[in-house]
């Protein structure tokens, strides 16, 4: 017989939502216990190297749906490790849209003014940095000069990494083995530890029980080390507060699998997963129509033939990011660098068919080097739902690592679509401009549609109907069980969702530390950011009521 | 002799290559290669090391590959009815197929409304990556060995420590104007 042990607070997930959460509630004196399902890799850990096995396929996760694929972190520091630390603030009208619900989807206390004192903090904490344009590498620069070539603006994007130490390697989605990029490994886990809280590695939740005393039971799995297809022991554990931060893969899958047992879940769990209206164009460049039309050259008298060089996406163009422009007709376009593998089977040869295979992709694969992604963040129409879930998880792991089949469904509606086809003649118009390139989007045929940004599947609301957590992120009928993560975001950004989910996590968490104290748990809010900074903490001081 | 195990493992390998040919193809080892269609110069998915990759237990297709072949050949014989083709009596049937009737086979496995696509995808996915990543080789050694796949696209090599760092990476210059209305953070307003 098993006995089961407690704590007062059980944060599942170790990604922003659930960092942040562990950092401000361990420095407030409470028990804190972090469950992530993935292992505890540091930099030295992670490997410049595609072979399965390595690095790669043990942070990352790849769940293939019906319509939708949904790309993620899997390890301690959840997708920071593998992120490309892109982080924007979410523009003004984001705030005010109403989707298709017929009402303004986010709730009234929450607008980009309310949430700037947060989106502050995060920026302290990891730290957030302007880039400059001396130090964009030659994608995002090739990016910008096209953009203006074509009367566009395009912007260096604010970012989490540490240029300084860059290497510019783009193997940031295996993790930084260098350090540079600011993951949640450098900050909030850390200062959580420091202040008592335990993190376990390989630990997968699987479903949530009510005790008689109004706590939860949490019961999990341990996960083999080297083939996530093999779970080993279970157990369980009692925690007075939870916090739910899977991300929006994960979280409504557990909380569905959870409700025989907690009783009816509001509606809004596992519906209403925004995909951020993802969409990727792939553009392969004329070298000589780069040096003529844009007047570049490298100092070794390359035009570009530097898609493998960078850091991810390093520049944006916001021209469509007009809130006067009707809801569903606003994205953001971005430079992005894909790694082999995942970033080419997608990529389409323009006018060939087959299109994805054959002599014609080779031919393409051997100008690799001279591609350009372009990265589409729309409004897409919330449009995802969950069927039921699987028997562990929120995949049937098909590999030992990396690949899994999940219940995500999603069939984009004529609004998403709409959106997708302006992005893609705009993407078009600016990059064949005097026969600069040749461009086509991914096809979706092969996967669906796929997202490194899942969002809403667990949502924050004013209405009980539509959303599955009030504006405190406690989830409705179930005191005591909060959700910080993707999840609550109410729909797409129109820009990589980091910096919102995180300032929203901040946002949460006097609330949260106030209903941990009503359940018995002595814990005060107010910790300085992760390094000792304070200028974030004086800033929300007024706002914690 | 040939045990029987061996024979059929001969086989399906021929079938897995003749799929993994049509996806990237390449040149053909020898004239006697029937596997591969040659309609390329260079190695393709199959010199990319698809067979190994497929076969490597980590992936998760591997216990599936026998049937794979079987459903394949399947496939085959029936498209050969359909569109009247002769197939040779001594190869697999998908080994049959000239590399045009192979390559409409296989849009018709992956198209969107086949039953059984997400298994074709992922057999397509595997030879695809094969070729473009070697994922069944260290990365450092893939290339110092030659790989064709990483050779075509041009991948650069790593420093000596087996670690990528690319010390001149840009144009060094403001290339065009920040949207006006950015913020005093470089986010938009
Ligand atoms: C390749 C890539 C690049 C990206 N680049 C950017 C970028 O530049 N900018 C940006 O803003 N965003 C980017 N993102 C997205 C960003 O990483 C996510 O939006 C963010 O990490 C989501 O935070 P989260 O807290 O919702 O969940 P996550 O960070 O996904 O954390 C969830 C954690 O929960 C764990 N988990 C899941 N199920 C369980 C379970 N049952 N039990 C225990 N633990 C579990 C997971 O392993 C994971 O570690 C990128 C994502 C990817 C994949």
């Amino acid at each position: 017989m098993t006995t089961t042990e407690s704590t007062d607070v059980l944060v599942i997930g170790s990604g922003f939502g659930g960092a942040i959460a562990a950092y401000h509630l361990a420095a407030g004196g409470a028990q804190v216990k972090v469950f992530e399902r993935g292992p505890w890799l540091k930099a030295d850990d992670f490997e410049h190297d595609f072979k399965l096995g390595a690095s790669y396929t043990r942070v990352f996760d790849f769940v293939i749906g019906d319509g939708m694929s949904v790309l993620g972190g899997n390890c301690v520091g959840g997708g920071s490790v593998v992120y490309f630390a892109t982080m924007p603030r979410a523009p003004r009208f984001v705030f005010e849209r109403h989707g298709s619900i017929g009402r303004r989807m986010w709730p009234a206390a929450i607008s980009r003014d309310t949430l700037e004192p947060w989106y502050d903090r995060v920026a302290e904490a990891l730290p957030v940095t302007q880039q400059t344009w001396d130090r964009v590498p030659y994608a995002g620069g090739l990016f910008a000069a096209a953009c203006h070539h074509a009367g566009r603006t395009a912007n260096p994007a604010p970012s989490a990494i540490d240029v300084d130490m860059c290497t510019n390697c783009n193997w940031m989605m295996a993790g930084c083995r260098f350090d540079a990029k600011r993951s949640l490994l450098l900050n909030y886990l850390p200062a959580a530890l420091a202040h008592g809280a335990e993190i376990r590695p390989l630990h997968e939740v699987q479903h949530l029980v009510r005790n008689a005393d109004g706590s939860y039971r949490v019961h999990y799995r341990v996960v083999d080390e080297e083939d996530y297809r093999i779970l080993h022991g279970e157990g369980t554990i009692d925690a007075k507060i939870v916090v739910l931060a899977a991300g929006a893969g994960a979280t409504p899958v557990i909380l569905q699998r959870s409700e025989p047992h907690l009783g009816r879940m509001p509606h809004a769990v596992g519906r209403y997963f925004s995909g951020n209206g993802e969409r990727l164009n792939t553009a392969v460049f004329d070298e000589d129509r780069v040096r003529e039309v844009l007047k570049l050259s490298r100092p070794d008298g390359r035009a570009y033939e530097a898609y493998q060089i960078g850091r991810g996406p390093t520049v944006a163009s916001w021209d469509r990011l007009d809130g006067a422009l009707p809801e569903f007709e606003r994205y953001s376009l971005e430079q992005l660098y894909f790694p082999p593998a995942l970033g080419t089977i997608l990529a389409q040869v323009p006018d060939a068919s087959p299109s994805w295979f054959g002599r014609e992709k080779k031919e393409m694969l051997r100008r690799w080097q001279s591609w350009l992604t372009i990265f589409t963040m729309s409004e897409d129409d919330n449009e995802g739902v969950f069927g039921p879930p699987p028997e562990t998880g929120n995949a049937h792991r098909f590999s030992q690592q990396m690949l899994g089949h999940g219940p995500l469904r999603y069939r984009p509606t004529e609004n998403t679509r709409r959106g997708w086809s302006l992005a893609d003649a705009d993407v078009k118009d600016i990059l064949e401009r005097d026969g600069l390139s040749r461009v086509m989007p991914w096809t979706n045929d092969l996967v669906g549609a796929y997202t490194v940004h899942p969002l809403a599947s667990c949502r924050i609301g004013d209405d009980p109907a539509t959303s599955a957590l009030d504006d405190r992120h406690e989830l409705r009928g179930h005191p005591g069980i909060f959700v910080t993560d993707g999840s609550a975001v109410p729909g797409a950004l129109t820009v990589n969702p980091a910096s919102t989910i995180a300032a929203l996590a901040e946002r949460a968490m006097p609330g949260i530390v106030r209903a941990a104290r009503d359940r018995g748990v002595a814990v005060t809010y107010g910790a300085p950011s992760p390094d000792g900074e304070t200028a974030g903490r004086r800033a929300v001081a007024h706002l914690r009521s | 002799m040939e045990s029987d195990e061996a024979a059929e493992h001969r086989v399906r390998t021929m079938v897995l290559e003749a799929f993994a040919d049509t996806i990237i193809p390449g040149e053909k080892r020898g004239p006697d290669d029937a596997a591969i269609a040659g309609v390329d110069v260079g190695g393709g998915a199959v010199a990319g090391g698809a067979i190994e990759l497929l076969e490597d237990p980590a992936g998760g297709l591997a216990p599936a590959l026998d049937t794979i072949c079987v459903e394949l050949d399947e496939y085959a014989r029936e498209h050969a009815a359909a569109t009247g083709l002769d197939l040779d009596p001594d190869l697999p049937p998908f080994v049959g197929l000239p590399f045009e009737a192979r390559t409409a086979l296989v849009e018709k496995l992956t198209s969107p409304d086949h039953p059984d696509k997400q298994m074709w995808v992922g057999l397509a996915l595997f030879c695809n990556m094969a070729f473009d990543s070697a994922p069944h080789m260290h990365t450092v050694d893939a290339l110092a060995s030659g790989h064709p796949g990483l050779l075509a696209m041009g991948y650069e090599s790593p420093e000596p420590d087996g670690l990528w760092r690319f010390p001149t990476f840009s144009y060094g210059r403001q290339l065009a104007d920040p949207h006006p209305s950015t913020t005093a953070t470089g986010s938009p307003a």
